[in-house]
């Protein structure tokens, strides 16, 4: 398996894409640092661009790899390897190399410029959300055989996850302001991972004082160690069961 | 060597194949043939398990191939249209083909395809620069390969150049001599009739016959083999008729 997912990244390192992420992501930590003399402040922005960034480019750049790598498992099958092999094997490879170009373009300057838990926890998040929303592409292009239906509702999944579904989180507070909503708000957050992350990263900056009341909830839950270690489950189980979804359609998927 | 008992497949609504039964046995060389869209292809990805059946099951030296991967090292398969990853240059697919199969000295490997076809020259070559003849030639030699006990290959020699299709022909007839099982879909009745001992007719998805050369030959009373199995499909058809 690992071999394949070494082939997998010999071929994404061969096309510049995944070079001029890594390039783009440097350029924006390292301006971002440049320009503030407060490497907190700094970090907050970061937060802001890599909840949207990461989403994004992992998903839309694994759907479009994954259509495009159909040979390479057209290939595969016809020799004596398990199938639940190959698309484990691209996920790893796929994943690996958005992580590896996550690393070198975000963390490396946060390690340097904002060393501190707030900055690990960036950095942590950052991973998972890659892991994560590779896991949904790899959903997404295994269920629709048309490339064009594929990409597109691996965008209308990143458009849900990043506004509309805080979007109707806001309208559901609104609708219901004259109950106590702390707890639901709370429980509504994890079928979120981008929510998630942002509040893990928040968790850990001064600005969650601003947060009022259900910051208070949040502090109570997500700040205690053992709300850490529900979050990074919780953060798992959002890259295992997608994958393990498209896995099992892939296994019986005519090719 | 391989049974297959009542294989039956629908795209969507469309029925592709029909309640197959059928054995081929080690040393034979089976020619599958049949109109365009008869279900060829999709009969042959269903021994490679590309295509996952409807119902009924496939046997490979006894053993059912779902929940199994390792018969597949057994069958050297060169597909109608190879697709190959644009990026990879030939000879590393070569090397990427053997590097994942687990190859060590002691297997056999076998390269004379490579070499007869000249592909040496070209290892440097990316896939998809390469013309639909040169992507044949490769997926010919890469069936090959690995020495197996089963080759399918999908038309052939469809594509190819006169010269390199007599090699690839000698190829099959020596590894017909191996006691190999072979089997070929094809159109062209006189390469049939030079490789095959058996034809298999599939139209519409389901077995028309499936009877030795030499018998259609005495049956028909033809000296010519693409005479007699046109007469021999019409007098089935005209048989379903009545």
């Amino acid at each position: 398996m690992l071999k394949i997912a070494k082939y997998t990244v010999y071929d994404i390192a061969r096309n510049k894409i995944i070079l001029s992420y890594a390039i783009f992501l440097l350029v924006i930590s390292l301006s971002l640092f440049m320009l503030d003399n407060d490497p907190s402040r700094s970090l907050s922005s970061l937060m802001s661009v890599m909840l949207i960034v990461i989403p994004l480019v992992g998903i839309i750049f694994s759907t479009i790899f994954i259509y495009n790598n159909s040979e390479f498992i057209e290939l595969l099958v016809a020799q004596p390897v398990k199938r639940s092999y190959i698309l484990l094997a691209d996920y790893l490879g796929v994943a690996g190399s958005l992580s590896l170009a996550y690393l070198i373009g975000m963390a490396l300057p946060v390690t340097i410029y904002a060393p501190g838990t707030t900055g690990l926890y960036l950095i942590v998040t950052g991973i998972a959300l890659t892991f994560i929303f590779t896991s949904i592409a790899f959903f997404c292009a295994v269920i629709s055989r048309d490339k064009a239906r594929g990409i597109g509702m691996a965008l209308l999944l990143w458009f849900f996850f990043s506004v509309v579904y805080d979007g109707l989180l806001m309208g559901f507070l609104f609708l219901f302001n004259d109950y106590p909503l702390e707890k639901p708000v709370l429980f509504f957050t994890m079928f979120n991972p981008i929510d998630l992350a942002r509040i893990t990263v928040m968790m850990k900056m001064d600005i969650a004082a601003l947060m009022g009341y259900t910051g208070a909830v949040y502090r109570d839950f997500f700040g205690t160690s053992i709300g850490m270690v529900f979050t990074l489950i919780l953060l798992a189980i959002w890259a295992v069961i997608p994958l393990i979804i498209a896995v099992q359609i892939f296994r019986k998927k005519d090719l | 060597m391989i049974d297959i008992l009542n294989l039956e497949k629908s795209f969507r609504k469309v029925k592709v194949l029909k309640d197959i039964n059928i054995s081929f046995n080690a040393g034979q060389v089976v020619s599958v043939i049949g109109p365009n869209a008869a279900g060829k292809t999709t009969l042959i990805k269903c021994l490679l398990g590309m295509v996952i059946p409807d119902k009924g099951v496939v046997l490979f030296d006894g053993k059912d191939i779902r929940n199994d991967d390792n018969y597949r090292k057994h069958i050297g398969y060169m597909p109608q249209i190879g697709h190959y990853p644009d990026n990879m240059k030939v000879g590393q697919l070569f090397k990427m083909i053997k590097d994942i199969r687990n190859i060590s000295i002691a297997d056999c490997i076998d390269e004379e395809l490579i070499d007869a076809f000249h592909l040496r020259n070209i290892f440097h070559k990316a896939m998809r620069t390469l013309s639909g003849g040169t992507r044949q030639k490769v997926s010919a030699a890469l069936a090959f390969l690995f020495c197996p006990r089963v080759l399918i290959l999908d038309e052939p020699t469809a594509g190819l150049d006169p010269e390199s299709a007599e090699t690839l022909k000698s190829k099959i007839i020596s590894a017909r001599e191996e006691g190999k099982l072979i089997l070929i879909t094809s159109h062209i009745m006189s390469e049939v009739a030079e490789l095959a001992d058996s034809v298999l007719s599939l139209q519409e998805g389901r077995i028309i016959f499936y009877k030795p050369v030499t018998e259609i030959l005495s049956e028909m009373q033809e000296e010519r083999f693409s005479k007699a199995i046109v007469k021999l499909i019409n007098q089935y058809q005209h048989a379903e008729n009545c």
